[in-house]
C-alpha cells in the first residue's frame, strides 16, 4: 500500500472547495492511486473535466489539465488524442455534465473507441447549481426542479456505453476505496474507451433532500445497494431489486480509433512518395 | 512499536470534519471533536489504511513511525 498521494496534488489548491463529506474528494483521491498502480507516466497524462462539481478536479490535480466548457470535455480530449496520441488521455465529468448537456459525446466517443479512461462522478443531481435533477437521478427522488418527485426515468450508464461501442466498461462507488483502485488502475491501461461510473455522494444538494443528510449514512447506502459482478449474475430478479453491479463489466479488445487513423496517415504518406 | 505502520494526521488544517474515517475504522480510535479529527489510542491502530483512502480531504496517512 502506501501511495505518495500528495506529489499529484497541488498543494496551493488545498483544501478543495467541495463540501464536507462529499465523494468527489475520495473518488479524485483514489483515481490518483489508480494512475500510481497503474505506473503510467505522469508527464504524459492529461487530465480534462467539463462543468460542474466534478471540473473541479481538474484544478487540483498535478498533472496537465485543462478545464474546458459544459459538456464538452470528451470533445477537447478526442482532440488531444488524436494531436498526442502517445499521451494518456484521462476525462472527468459527472452525471449533469456527462449524460446531459455532454451526452451525445459521450455516446460518439464510446462509438469511435477512442482510447480516453472517461471517469463520470455520478451524484444524482446537479450539486454546484444547488440541485436541479439530472439525467441520473432516481425516479421518484426530490431536487429542486421536481419539489414533488421525479418522473423522468435515468440511463443504465453501462447499457448506454456497451451500446454505443465502449470497450471497456466498469463501476464503482465512493465507498469501495480498494475495488476503485483496481478498476481505475485497469482502465487506464486498456486500450480504447474505458467508461467508468463512480457513484459519489451529494449529502449537501442531494442527500439532504431525500432523506440522507449525512455522508456517512449515504456511504452506508452504496454498501448495501452495490453487489461485486461476480455475484450479481447468481441474484434473482428480486434480489437485483434497487441494487447495482459494480466492478469491470464488460471488456472487449477492439480496434482503437487513432491506430486506425494512423493506419491512413501512413497508408496515403506511402502512395505520395 | 511493532512494525506495521500507524495512521497519522499530516494535514489537519484540511479536515472537515465529515466523520467518513470515523465510519471505516475497525478499532474506533478515530474522533472528531469540534469539527476537528482527533485519534484517542494510537497503539491500538492497525495500519489498515481504511482512514486514508476513504478522507475526501487527505487528511490522514498512515506512515511508518508516528511518535504521537
Ligand atoms: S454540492 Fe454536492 S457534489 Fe458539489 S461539492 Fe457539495 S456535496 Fe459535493
Ligand atoms: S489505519 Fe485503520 S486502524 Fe488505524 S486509524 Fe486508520 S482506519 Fe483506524
Ligand atoms: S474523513 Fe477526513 S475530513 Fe472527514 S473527519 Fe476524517 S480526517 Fe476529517
Amino acid at each position: 500500500m502506501g501511495y505518495k498521494i500528495d506529489e499529484y496534488l497541488r498543494q496551493d489548491k488545498l483544501p478543495h472547495i467541495w463540501c464536507p463529506g462529499c465523494g468527489h474528494g475520495t473518488i479524485m483521491g483514489n483515481l490518483i492511486r489508480g494512475i500510481d498502480k497503474a505506473k503510467i507516466d505522469p508527464d504524459k497524462t492529461v487530465v480534462v473535466s467539463g462543468i460542474g462539481c466534478s471540473g473541479r478536479a481538474s484544478g487540483y490535480m498535478n498533472f496537465d489539465t485543462l478545464h474546458t466548457t459544459h459538456g464538452r470535455a470528451i470533445a477537447f480530449a478526442t482532440g488531444i488524442k488524436l494531436a498526442n496520441p502517445e499521451l494518456n488521455v484521462i476525462v472527468i465529468t459527472g452525471d449533469g455534465d456527462g449524460t446531459a448537456i455532454g451526452g451525445n459525446h459521450l455516446i460518439h466517443g464510446a462509438r469511435r473507441n477512442i482510447d480516453l479512461t472517461v471517469v463520470l462522478m455520478n451524484n444524482h443531481i446537479y450539486g454546484m447549481t444547488s440541485g436541479q435533477f439530472s439525467p441520473m437521478t432516481p425516479t421518484g427522488d426530490n431536487a429542486t426542479t421536481a419539489p414533488y418527485g421525479n418522473i423522468d426515468q435515468n440511463f443504465d450508464l453501462a447499457d448506454l456505453t456497451k451500446a454505443s461501442g465502449a470497450s471497456f466498461i466498469a463501476r464503482g462507488t465512493a465507498y469501495n476505496t480498494r475495488q476503485l483502485i483496481e478498476i481505475f488502475a485497469e482502465g487506464l491501461l486498456h486500450t480504447g474507451f474505458s467508461f467508468i461510473e463512480a457513484i459519489s455522494q451529494c449529502p449537501v444538494n442531494y442527500g439532504r433532500r431525500n432523506g440522507l443528510s449525512s455522508a456517512v449514512d449515504m456511504l452506508k447506502c452504496q454498501r448495501d445497494s452495490s453487489v461485486n459482478i461476480r455475484k450479481w449474475d447468481s441474484l434473482s430478479k428480486e434480489e437485483k431489486k434497487g441494487k447495482f453491479p459494480t466492478g469491470v463489466l464488460y471488456k472487449e479488445d477492439k480496434r482503437e480509433y487513432t491506430e486506425m487513423y494512423q493506419e491512413i496517415i501512413d497508408s496515403v504518406q506511402e502512395e505520395a512518395k | 512499536m511493532s512494525k506495521k505502520g500507524k495512521v497519522k494526521i499530516t494535514h489537519p488544517e484540511r479536515c472537515k470534519g465529515c466523520e467518513i474515517c470515523v465510519m471505516y475504522c475497525p478499532t474506533d480510535i478515530l474522533v472528531v471533536k469540534k469539527g476537528q479529527i482527533t485519534i484517542t489510542d494510537i497503539d491500538n491502530c492497525v495500519g489498515c489504511y481504511n482512514c486514508e483512502l476513504s478522507c475526501p480531504d487527505f487528511v490522514l496517512e498512515v506512515v511508518e513511525n508516528n511518535e504521537r
